[in-house]
């Protein structure tokens, strides 16, 4: 369906990262926002907190980030899309709670604007240090998504598109900013509600008494139903069955766990989602994403001139990972080159696609900065020496 | 030759809270004696008796022997996690304005992991009503010390007796900004009913403490007897006192347990205070969620 225009500022705006996210949520149809302050990601839950009164919208500021991911979960099983934002502290104490979203297949985004760490680390400059905790973080096996965008036009767009993924799927989507694109200020350009496709909550139609709240009949994802509607549901953390009532059982484990993945690795190819460019008999690919992305162009761009063939590769949705492309890249190219505001953590899966087939080489940057595009461009030499 | 005793045919006839209770779940977890069960059954009796639309309770529980109320209940049930039952009803609430919203949960859950969400839920006023089954201890891990555990008593983690001084529920709901808060024990049962009731067609965030025993762990090994035992302490060791001062109602190892209704109140709720700061500032400016919630459809 088209997106309800109380949510949706159209026009050309000049507007910083986290703001324009903000904006994307509101144009998704997000109406319920728990949050708690930490920089450098405050300014979304600012800019709601001054737009939703306007728009049926309701933002509370709780008493921290359990909380906050805790209340984005309940009110999600009203059927109102909810969604929260953080950065690493924050993201860290969100775990558990993203966790329970995962096993009650609840739609729900969850923002984190990257900066350095471990711990506290460095609250005001830039970082891409959590991006295996987003597919790590909680306990227990799962699936889930997470996307990576590099300008604030892509904080906007992609943020509807997380929002309609985790109604698609009933998952937490987790959105995976950085401090650079957050606080860059941008034009962006927002269309008409009636250009914008928003996924609504789908609810099932089965009457009360005939609906089970984890009956997948078939499909990878059950139907919802909301509180409040009479169908008297039951959802728990626990491992259930259909009924959603606690089973303990291996066969249960398996039968649910097994699907909570399936819903998301079987559906893959629908949710892999990169930019691709001169990769046909390229000796080297430069992989990135988020700033890193657009960093890494100059870095390119130097290698290119000293006459080196470089293929680019934009993750978009990172999780999952695009691993049947990698794996056809790493037979014809000599190496994939990882850039990244981190020691070395999506490369780990470049090398785990590649599996010794072309070189996967790490570019690290600790963060509090960018990478000096020199030193990607060293790093595409020394690939094809 | 062998005897046949005839027995007559038990009376098909179905148990009074049955509709309330997820039958097809009994028998329930909890051990003989427990308390849980009879709060569970006062609460079924109040909400029966305050003919409150049931299309529209959710009930929260987090995790521990009292978070598996909200399993049991047919209502619609939120198993959480443990101690975040409070902000998640707070999400359920404020995403849909017309809920009426109940969290049920352990002391452990409630006051331990989760009293930052306890005493904040109370200072915002939110629109729940939390109902706190205290039984002393940390029951379904194996008896260990609790943010209740009376000083003296032993736990599990505290063999040679607890040394840390337990909080006053009461107390530190009523010091936050509960509109209404009680206690009563699992002997109470006319009086929780009762409770339950008021509290049922109050607003904003109304706490109800349960006294209740767990003699497979707290009575065992602190050596306080049977069931009956700890039902008869009750009976002989509780004062009713209404509206006493929630300062003197700290709780003693097998001391004096002081009963009754501490505050009843009316303040404004959250959402009440939002609407009229908004309704104020941005005049008709100002889009309320619906009482149905936000949620976004063709």
């Amino acid at each position: 369906m088209k997106a309800d225009p109380a949510g949706v500022l159209t026009g050309a705006h000049y507007l910083d990262g986290d703001f324009a996210c903000g904006e994307g949520a509101m144009a998704a149809g997000c109406r319920f926002t728990a949050g708690y302050p930490i920089t450098p990601s405050t300014e979304v839950v600012e800019r709601i907190s001054r737009r939703f009164p306007m728009m049926g919208g309701t933002f509370v500021q709780m008493e921290d980030e359990l909380a906050s991911m805790a209340a984005v979960v309940g009110a999600s099983w009203t059927g109102t899309k909810s969604f929260t934002v953080t950065s690493g502290p924050g993201f860290s104490l969100m775990m558990e709670n993203i966790g329970l979203a995962v096993m009650m297949e609840t739609p729900c985004v969850v923002v984190n604007v990257q900066r350095g760490g471990p711990s506290t680390g460095l609250p005001t400059m830039t970082g891409q240090a959590d991006m295996m905790q987003a597919r790590w973080g909680s306990h227990g096996d799962y699936e889930l998504i997470a996307m990576s965008p590099q300008s604030p036009q892509e904080a906007f767009d992609l943020t509807i598109d997380a929002f309609n993924l985790a109604e698609l799927y009933r998952v937490p989507v987790l959105f995976m900013m950085d401090e650079c694109v957050g606080h860059m200020t941008e034009k962006v350009v927002i269309p008409p509600a009636d250009e914008i496709e928003i996924v609504p909550r789908k609810l099932t139609k089965s009457k009360p008494g005939d609906f089970e709240p984890y009956r997948a009949n078939g499909q990878m994802v059950p139907e919802f139903a909301r509180a409040g509607d009479g169908y008297r549901f039951h959802t728990t953390g626990l491992t259930h069955d259909e009924r959603g009532y606690p089973e303990m059982s291996a066969e249960c484990q398996d039968k649910l766990v097994r699907r909570l993945m399936d819903k998301i690795n079987g559906n893959a190819d629908k949710i892999v989602r990169f930019e691709e460019e001169d990769t046909d008999g390229a000796d080297v690919v430069v992989l990135s994403y988020g700033i890193t992305a657009r960093v890494a162009r100059e870095g390119i761009d130097l290698a290119r001139e000293k006459g080196v063939k470089v293929g680019v590769i934009r993750l978009i949705v990172v999780w999952p990972f695009p691993e049947k492309r990698i794996r056809e890249l790493a037979g014809t190219v000599k190496a994939i080159v990882v850039p990244e505001i981190n020691y070395g953590q999506m490369v780990l899966e470049v090398e785990r696609c590649a599996a010794g087939r072309c070189a996967s080489v790490c570019v690290p940057h600790g963060g509090g900065g960018v990478h000096d595009p020199s030193d990607i461009c060293d790093a595409i030499m020394g690939a094809v020496k | 030759m062998s005897e046949v005793i005839e027995r007559a045919e038990a009376l098909a006839e179905e148990h009074p809270v049955a509709p309330y209770l997820r039958m097809d779940r009994i028998p329930h977890i909890w051990c003989p004696t427990c308390g849980i069960g009879t709060v569970v059954k006062c609460f079924v009796t109040a909400l029966e008796e305050s003919k409150v639309d049931l299309d529209k309770t959710s009930i929260v529980s987090g995790i521990g022997c009292t978070g598996r109320v909200a399993g049991y209940m047919n209502l619609d049930a939120f198993h959480s996690t443990h101690g975040r039952a409070i902000p998640f009803a707070t999400g359920l609430k404020l995403g849909r304005p017309e809920l009426f919203v109940t969290v049920f949960s352990g002391d452990g859950d409630l006051s331990g992991i989760g009293g930052n969400h306890f005493i904040h839920a109370a200072r915002r006023n939110m629109d729940i009503l939390v109902v706190l089954v205290n039984n002393f201890i940390y029951g379904m891990t194996g008896g260990q010390n609790a943010p209740t555990t009376p000083l003296g008593a032993k736990s599990s983690t505290m063999p040679f007796g607890n040394f840390e001084r337990p909080f006053n529920l009461p107390h530190l709901a009523a010091t936050c900004g509960a509109v209404y808060v009680a206690r009563w024990t699992s002997l109470h049962i006319r009086r929780l009913t009762k409770s339950f009731k008021e509290a049922i067609g109050r607003k904003g965030f109304r706490f109800i403490e349960v006294i209740a025993p767990c003699s497979t762990l707290y009575a065992r090994l602190n050596k306080l007897g049977t069931g009956f035992n700890l039902m008869q302490f009750y009976h002989d060791s509780t004062e009713i006192r209404h509206g006493a001062d929630t300062r003197d109602v700290g709780i003693d190892y097998q001391d004096e347990i002081i009963c009754g209704k501490f505050v009843d109140e009316q303040r404004p709720t959250f959402l009440d205070m939002m609407h009229d700061q908004y309704r104020r500032t941005l005049g008709d400016k100002y889009v309320p969620m619906p009482q149905e919630g936000g949620h976004i459809h063709e």
